[in-house]
């Protein structure tokens, strides 16, 4: 059958449905199988999804990355002034705030509830502080650090604080999940890949007459393997549709309590879901993996079957 | 259509199934192979049909030399040549209209050629209102005749068969003859192997006979009717 002809095309819809239908004969089996590969899929599928919204939310506090310039006591409020408005007009730097001690004294009296306390004290122990909003552009931790650095060096300035490092942490923790999601990912697939060439295999075990035969009256390898790498491609299809199903499920389970939570903390943010490209993309990665899985078993195995 | 020249055949572990076999068997010509079981019948039918590759001497068959014929070639040799087999090897999970079917599907036949030509070759040998069963609701002898019009439905040029009547009794065997004359004298080449030499002798045809893997008779019968 020369490729692209009308037989051959139709050939192949024959193996596509023929596939299809020899499943259904065996609805149990087959969607144990579908279970088991859905499952594994929805498993580094469902972490990812996990690891996006952790990114989301993470993604609001970047942007706020800003750093506390806190002055030394003996700098008087002029110098200060002028100081401002020189960071103020380095490249790096978007905004500069100047809290004065007294109004960082009044800002603490209101949230601590310290009141009291603070009155009996005789003079303001707080210092001036320049909170450096940077540019979004630098927004990079490295460049950040080094600025850090530069504003450490100059001489008012008593101590440079980057209201980042727990960011940094979490983003360092984050990169640890996503590798973990990576490897399961990985080690998953390969499951997927044994699973449907075992099914594959028993499948072609189960076949065997009928493999012979079909060689005996003139069938290509290529038409004899075509229901069978199809098999591959409907469990693989099936599997990714049954792990879409497990994780939307599972992130509507789980929706309740996390908007409750965001609420705790004053945020309306609700869990997003899995979205149309990672949709597709699971989809595309169960269809390869199905078809892969079973493009291994059938070469090994239809080669063993010769008819007598 | 086939021509055997000088052909052995030893098989793993020292046995000669063929040895120094020569014969050529024209285009349109019906014959017989026969002799003892274990005499080569079987070996050479697989040679022919490539599903053995012989260990000395040329195999041609239709004019080109298949001996050592590359083995994606094979496929499409096979569905010029029909094969019936002694235990039929019908799909028993399929009906008599799907395994009829099969040699035209494997071609990519489209599908309203394959009804017409499915329905012609059961209607030939007397079992189109069979189409819809399943192999094992069949007699032996229906069976059989699944087989042959399965062998037939893509019109090859030559007909092998081993055995086809060592399951069926003399009647059905005689009849099973008559449907292989049919097609033959439309033009099918056929090759039987058969060691019914009762029934062989009834017929007036051309006779090969093997004995421990040499060709020690090739001849009309001697007692035709």
């Amino acid at each position: 059958m020369r490729p692209w002809s009308a037989a051959y095309v139709t050939g192949h819809m024959q193996a596509l449905l023929h596939s299809l239908g020899r499943m259904a004969q065996k609805p149990l089996s087959s969607a144990m199988t579908v279970a088991v590969i859905g499952i594994a899929l929805a498993l580094p599928t469902g972490l990812h999804v996990i690891l996006q919204n952790l990114q989301g939310v993470s993604a609001g506090w970047e942007n706020t990355a800003q750093m506390s310039l806190f002055l030394k006591q003996d700098v008087p409020p002029e110098a200060v002034e002028s100081l401002r408005s020189r960071l103020e007009d380095m490249t790096e730097i978007a905004a500069v705030m100047y809290i004065t001690p007294r109004q960082a004294l009044e800002e603490f009296r209101d949230s601590s509830g310290f009141g009291a306390a603070l009155d009996s004290l005789r003079e303001n122990p707080l210092p001036a502080v320049l909170v450096v909003r940077p540019r979004l552009e630098f927004n990079d931790p490295q460049l950040l650090q080094s600025l850090r650095e530069r504003m450490q060096a100059l001489p008012q300035v008593d101590m440079a604080q980057l209201d980042m490092e727990w960011i940094e942490r979490l983003f360092a923790i984050m990169e640890i999940g996503r590798r973990g999601v990576l490897i399961l990912g990985v080690l998953l697939s390969l499951a997927v890949l044994l699973i449907v060439g075992n099914t594959i295999r028993l499948a072609i075990q189960n076949r065997r007459e009928e493999i012979e035969v079909q060689k005996l009256i003139g069938a290509t390898d290529a038409f004899i393997r075509r229901p069978f790498l199809y098999y591959g491609f409907w469990y693989g299809l099936f599997g990714a549709m049954t792990a879409w199903l497990l994780v939307n499920v599972s992130l509507a389970l789980l929706s309740g309590p996390v908007s409750r939570l965001s609420l705790l903390y004053d945020s309306a943010r609700t869990l997003s879901g899995l979205g149309l490209n990672a949709s597709l993309a699971l989809m595309m990665a169960g269809v390869l993996l199905g078809l892969l899985g079973a493009w291994a078993a059938v070469g090994r195995n239809l080669r063993e079957i010769e008819p007598e | 259509m086939i021509h055997f020249d000088n052909v052995g055949k030893r098989y793993a572990g020292g046995r000669e199934a063929l040895a120094g076999v020569s014969f050529h068997l024209e285009e349109g010509e019906m014959a017989f192979l026969t002799g003892h079981s274990g005499a080569g019948k079987s070996t050479l039918l697989k040679l022919v049909a490539m599903l053995e590759r012989a260990s000395y001497g040329q195999v041609f068959f239709n004019g080109q030399n298949i001996t050592r014929i590359g083995k994606r070639r094979i496929p499409y040799l096979r569905r010029e040549i029909g094969i019936i087999f002694q235990n039929y090897k019908l799909l028993n999970d399929r009906t008599v209209f799907d395994n009829v079917a099969l040699p035209l599907v494997i071609a990519g036949v489209p599908y309203q050629e394959i009804r017409r030509r499915v329905r012609a070759a059961l209607d030939k040998v007397g079992l189109l209102d069979k189409e819809k069963r399943f192999p094992v609701m069949l007699s032996g002898g229906e069976q059989q005749r699944v087989g042959v019009a399965r062998a037939v439905v893509n019109k090859p040029p030559l007909l092998l068969a081993d055995e086809p009547t060592g399951n069926l009794d003399p009647a059905l065997s005689a009849e099973m003859m008559r449907l292989f004359e049919q097609f033959n004298q439309v033009g099918v080449t056929v090759l039987i192997a058969s060691h019914d030499l009762d029934l062989i002798s009834r017929m007036n045809h051309r006779v090969f006979t093997l004995e421990q893997g040499r060709m020690i008779a090739d001849g009309r019968p001697v007692r035709a009717r």
